[in-house]
């Protein structure tokens, strides 16, 4: 049986239509259709985190979403974040100011949670951020250097995500 | 971890959804999709059809109808956490909603994929046996209300038929409590819980409780009220012996026992938290502004 | 002058790339045409296959291979995958074939491998693949597994011991004899893994023109995986090429050759189309190997001053069904035992154990953290029982600094007699402990108590041995444009390589480390090489780069003093320049020094110019170089649910020279991090058949953000005599003493009950369980 569907949706303010399998999740749509191999799949269980984008703003686990399910949606990834002069992103360039990253396969996913976290113009505590964070896993940096990125960002430029 | 094969449907209305329901063979119904994708991607279920409710606007809501909240069974727990009514009329849902997995997955999940999925550490699942809610149910034949205790039909089975869908739960919020506690233990921060104890209490004159409402979570297959220690609170003023009390009851409960959680260790639980959640939602009582009228 | 690099917080070259989203991890690799693998694995612990049927899965539209052993090219019938390690003890030493030859040993031993044009629908056809099993009883629990008479792992075999070795020095018997105090314990460390979070994978191509194949494998050891490569499949060594790319961690557990990867440049050849097979989470749980469990059986002598006599022991080492990696873990657990402590007479039976589980072969830590385990804890019970303070106790048998180098006694993993180079045990305890205020606990800890509260203070001390040989390749070539590149055999997973081997290779060649570019993890870049893991890339790689450029560097010197008439001395190297020092006019490019180097067709070589400004470095440590440190931890006991926060951690680490202060605290902080896992969450379980019960990241438990505390990170330098730069390895110093100092932190909580503590990781439910009628807590009245 053709279980495929036409998707039409936005990410990273670019438009696609594409016919997929209506199993096929988002972050394989992302990766193999799209190419966009920044989001990262690392447990298809909804736990690891590495996954991470945003649907219309929100964080989600895109092992957990069908492509399907993302009809006329905006998605953005990690490849949306740099500013359009190219550069880094406050977030991106503070995760490199504090050593955020080591072998940065959970980095993309850690990135989207805090982008929202940042779209939400709030200055939270060391507390909130690691709490915030609980949803993405680190093997490698025991999570000090993103905190401590989150945080300077957070908090030198609470609104620094709202324009994004 | 791909998941098997299925058809796709995506519904824009309940009525489509119950025709699309009656007209499939093995078909699973798609709310949040953070309890079902994942059994999906390890193939513990591999459905023919997966009928995708997230378009049905009719079944995402929250007002108030009467005396009572409706809240839609495709509401995401994050409208939950954000709205103003829940926080104004039924605050312990709000703090239990808070403990509920990572900002992800209260994204995407909704109190209807909770209920029907009936984990046993389900906040929302106990939120609503701790409330007295109605499920409202709807099929091709008709409607039907069922009530928290009959919900549960076994572990992670709920009561509804072939062919019948959730549509709404209606919590009765003519009286609020005065104070009200949601304490868990789980291990990480979004973990689920071992155990979680739910309290509404309601004060009436000398700081007496006038009625209690207490839920134990994660002790047997669904939430259980006990009832028992209900009855013993009413009318009493209650000290650190009334809150003991009340704990020793919680700890008889028999709870379940799993290759990684003892019952013992379930009840006994049972019995710290039900201390805690009692001390705690007193606690709020004592200082709510509705209680020393 | 230019500021040294080395011992500078350079900035990261990696993240530039990762931060955007572009790495290119194996399975970022997308070219067109690319065929997955899947696998038909066993459910049963042990089992006995009757009969395959591939013909349904055969079927299905868009597969294009269902093979079993029996399609694989005779060597690899007959031949299992080699040993590693191998070692004269090993009695048992059963390997895995490269797909199941007629009896299965473990739940998610691969049986049956799929080809298909998608993932999705390899797996599809797996499901249709029909295997007829005998199901044999299965041992799970090697402490069972070790009994006469217990159910056999193999069923061509007379026992389930693999190995036994002793590991002994000095007059135990005595020792104990003579004793005032002996004590006895018993401890247990559970399964646990390295949990990467990419899982396993690689891609495999094959081009007929050229009979090559490529393979980019998520590997550690790329040029041990080309060896594999080519004794099993009988290539020669230009037809193989390994690349590692972006690695997403490694932990130990990306070190092995596993099966699955044997099948790749096979089935590339066979369909003429790139192969890729990308491990999902839950074969990571079921055939990655895994480390531990491990039951330690010791004894302590002591005289009445809390002075070691001597020790005593057995330790019971779960190795899974096989023994591809030898006894490497097992091995280094033995041998970790005595640690900064004098121990006059030692003796040690280490028994290796077959299970019918997955196999079992380092992760981070490697056997280290079980053995300081052992000893940390036995010198706690010890204090308690002879009424000494627990840091004092410690002092009274610290190596002392000036004993350097010291012999322990014992041979480790690498052939060589464990000799301690360098270290001052006694100040690293003794920094830790005044940072954490060791004196002013003890109050703090008693006005806690008296208002409910149950705080804990716990210490351990390590030794690390790090820098393990044989080598590793380092080639700097600085090219006729100018270019300059630094190709070595180190492979990261995360450990910033290609940002320290610059830092070193740039001081000696006078430049920022941006004007170098470092290649890892490719075996058609630099001939040979061992890999990144043991934490001895600093000392291995970090040396060969400063060779290397050493080497480059006399020769630019020599070349350009030749050319330019002038003397060797009078020259100085400054941002890819060589010119007279005073005269910045008189000066030469590297480029132009490389274009002399590499010889004008038809003209002789200037004298005493060689071909090439390229120098192939492979520094060989004489012995490992051992790193040390302590821990120090508070933590606070919930009594009434059992749970336990960490209130304060400290960390005193000394690796020698550090050259990336900012990659050193990461990989301490991320140590730690495993640490805590081992001592609070991770815990793989298996049931008495042998069935994994924890196989999905909800029931195996991972340290989140919100688990780790802030972590102080103190730095202590004793510079390795061992290797020029004076370096020692910082990949693990974070893990070692983890679960040790916090196990004992949460004891000392729970001192007013006299809870023993013997196991790691511990739950809440255990501490609940240990304190009994106490748990009540409020709850209770008397």
């Amino acid at each position: 049986m053709n279980n495929n569907q036409t998707l039409s949706l936005t990410v990273n303010g670019v438009n696609h239509v594409r016919e997929v399998p209506s199993r096929m999740n988002l972050v394989d749509f992302l990766r193999n259709e799209l190419k966009l191999t920044g989001s990262h799949v690392g447990c298809e269980h909804g736990v690891c985190g590495a996954c991470t984008v945003l649907v219309d703003g929100l964080s989600v686990r895109a092992c957990l979403m069908f492509a399907v399910q993302a009809e006329g949606c905006n998605v953005t990834t990690v490849e949306g974040l740099a500013n359009a002069d190219g550069s880094l992103s406050p977030l991106q360039a503070a995760f490199h100011e504090h050593h955020g990253l080591q072998c940065g396969f959970c980095t993309p996913g850690m990135l989207m949670t805090l982008q929202e976290l940042l779209q939400e113009g709030k200055m939270p505590s060391e507390d909130e951020v690691r709490e915030r964070l609980s949803g993405n896993l680190c093997r490698c940096t025991g999570y000090e250097g993103i905190v401590q990125a989150a945080l300077e960002v957070l908090n030198r430029h609470p609104s620094a995500g709202r324009d994004q | 971890m791909k998941c098997a094969d299925f058809q796709y449907h995506r519904p824009e209305s309940l009525a489509q959804a119950l025709r699309l329901l009656n007209e499939t063979n093995d078909a699973c119904l798609l709310a949040g999709g953070q309890s079902l994708v994942p059994l999906m991607n390890f193939r513990l279920a591999s459905p023919k059809n997966l009928i995708d409710l997230n378009h049905i606007n009719e079944l995402n809501h929250i007002k108030i109808v009467g005396q009572n909240l409706h809240i839609g069974a495709m509401t995401r727990q994050r409208s939950l956490e954000y709205s103003n009514l829940i926080q104004e009329h039924l605050p312990v849902l709000k703090t239990a909603l808070l403990q509920v997995g990572h900002r992800q997955t209260r994204n995407r999940g909704t109190i209807g994929g909770s209920l029907c999925h009936l984990d046993p550490s389900a906040e929302l699942v106990a939120i609503c046996a701790l409330t007295d809610a109605i499920m409202n149910t709807c099929s091709l034949q008709g409607r039907r209300q069922i009530t928290s205790s009959n919900w549960a039909l076994g572990l992670m089975t709920n009561a509804l038929h072939q062919g019948e869908i959730l549509e709404y739960i209606s919590i009765p919020i003519n009286e609020p409590s005065h104070g009200h506690a949601y304490v868990e233990y789980a291990r990480r921060h979004g973990d689920f819980a071992i155990v979680a104890v739910g309290t509404r209490l309601w004060l009436g004159l000398d700081q007496k409780i006038s009625k209690a409402s207490i839920v134990l979570s994660g002790i047997s297959q669904s939430p259980i009220r006990l009832k028992i220690a209900e009855i013993a609170l009413q009318g009493v003023k209650p000290n650190e012996s009334t809150w003991q009390q009340a704990a020793q009851l919680a700890q008889q409960i028999p709870a379940m026992q799993d290759e990684q959680i003892t019952s013992e260790y379930r009840q006994h639980l049972a019995r710290i938290l039900t201390y805690r959640s009692l001390e705690s939602a007193y606690q709020m009582a004592l200082s709510s502004p509705r209680a020393q009228a | 002058m230019r500021t040294p690099s080395v011992g500078r917080s350079s900035p990261r070259v990696e993240d530039e790339n990762l931060l955007r989203g572009r790495g290119q991890f194996v399975d970022d690799i997308q070219i067109p045409g690319t065929l997955h693998l899947a696998f038909v694995r066993s459910p049963h612990a042990h089992a006995r296959i009757k009969s395959i049927d591939t013909s349904s899965s055969l079927s299905l539209t868009g597969v294009i291979h269902v093979w079993t052993i029996d399609d694989l090219p005779k060597g690899l019938q007959d031949q299992p995958i080699p040993l590693v390690h191998p070692n004269p003890a090993i009695k048992q030493g059963f390997l895995p074939y490269v797909l199941a030859k007629g009896e299965v040993h473990y739940v998610g031993e691969p049986i049956v491998v799929v080809v298909a044009q998608t993932r999705a629908l390899a797996e599809d056809a797996s499901e249709l693949v029909s295997v007829e099993y005998e199901v044999l009883p299965a041992i799970s629990d090697c402490k069972d597994a070790v009994q006469e008479g217990a159910v056999l792992c193999h069923t061509n075999s007379s026992t389930n011991i693999a190995a036994r070795v002793p590991f002994s020095y000095g007059n135990v018997a005595q020792a104990f004899e003579k004793a005032h105090l002996v004590i006895k314990e018993s401890f247990f460390q559970h399964r646990g893994g390295s949990f990467f979070m990419e899982c396993r994978a690689g891609l495999a191509q094959y081009d007929s023109h050229l009979d090559q194949y490529t393979v980019h494998l998520g590997t550690q050891v790329p040029h041990q995986m080309k060896r594999f490569y080519m004794d099993m499949l009988e290539l020669g060594d230009q037809q193989i090429r390994v690349i590692a790319p972006d690695v997403g961690g490694g932990f130990g557990s990306k070190a092995p050759f596993y099966a699955e990867y044997a099948l790749l440049p096979l089935l590339a050849k066979a369909t003429g189309k790139p192969v890729k097979w990308i491990e999902d989470r839950f074969e990571n749980f079921t055939s990655t190997f895994q480390e531990r469990d491990q039951y330690w059986d010791m004894e302590l002598a002591l005289d009445e001053h809390g002075r070691i006599l001597g020790l005593q022991g057995q330790l019971l080492h779960d190795s899974g069904a096989y023994l591809p990696r030898g006894l490497i873990v097992q091995w280094i657990s033995a041998t970790t035992v005595p640690g900064p402590y004098v121990v006059p007479s030692f003796q040690m039976e280490m028994i290796s154990v077959l299970t019918n589980r997955v196999p079992t072969s380092a992760v981070r830590g490697a056997g280290r953290p079980q053995a300081i385990f052992a000893m940390e804890r036995l010198l706690d019970r010890a204090a308690q029982k002879l009424g000494i303070d627990r840091a004092e106790i410690r002092r009274r048998n610290f190596i002392q600094p000036d004993q350097m180098p010291y012999k322990v006694g014992l041979i480790y993993r690498d052939g060589k007699p464990v000799t301690y180079d360098s270290g001052d045990y006694p100040a690293s305890q003794d920094l830790a402990l005044n940072h954490i205020d060791y004196e002013g606990f003890k109050i703090e800890q008693a006005n806690a108590l008296s208002t409910g509260r149950h705080i804990g203070l716990g210490l351990a001390n390590y030794v690390e041995g790090t820098g393990l040989g044989p080598y590793e390749a380092v080639t700097i070539r600085i090219s006729t444009t100018g270019r300059i590149f630094l190709y070595t055999g180190a492979s990261p997973q995360g450990q910033s390589h290609q940002t320290t081997l610059a830092q070193i290779a740039a001081d000696q060649l006078g430049m920022d480390p941006s004007m170098i570019k470092v290649v890892t993890g490719d075996t058609a870049a630099v001939p040979m090489g061992v890999g990144t893991f043991a934490a001895r890339t600093a000392v291995n790689a970090g040396n060969s780069a400063h060779l290397a450029a050493l080497a480059i560097r006399e020769k630019i010197i020599k070349i350009a003093a030749s050319t330019m008439e002038v003397k060797e001395d009078d020259l100085e190297l400054e941002d890819g320049f060589v010119f007279v020092r005073g005269t910045p006019d008189l000066r030469k490019s590297f480029r132009e020094i490389a274009i002399i180097s590499g010889g004008v067709p038809g003209f002789s070589l200037p004298d005493g110019v060689s071909a090439g400004l390229e120098h192939l470095s492979t520094f060989s440590p004489k012995q490992s170089t051992y790193s040390n440190g302590t821990h120090a931890a508070i933590v606070e006991v919930d009594i009434e649910t059992g749970h336990i926060k960490i209130l304060r951690y400290v960390v005193v680490h000394d690796c020698g020279r550090v050259i990336n202060p900012k990659v050193v605290h990461g990989q301490v902080i991320g140590g730690v991090a495993h640490g805590i896992g081992n001592a609070f969450y991770e815990h793989m379980r298996y049931d008495s058949q042998g069935q994994p019960l924890t196989t999905h990241f909800g029931d195996y438990l991972l340290p989140q953000a919100s688990d780790i505390p802030p972590i102080e990170v103190l730095h202590m330098t004793s510079l390795s005599p061992l290797n020029p730069l004076g370096i020692k390895g910082a990949g693990e110093g974070g893990t070692l003493p983890a679960a040790a100092t916090l196990i004992s932190a949460v004891e000392d909580a729970l001192k007013p009950y006299g809870i023993l503590i013997n196991e790691s990781p511990l739950s809440p439910m255990k501490v609940v369980s240990l304190l009994g009628k106490h748990a009540l807590g409020r709850t209770y009245s008397s």
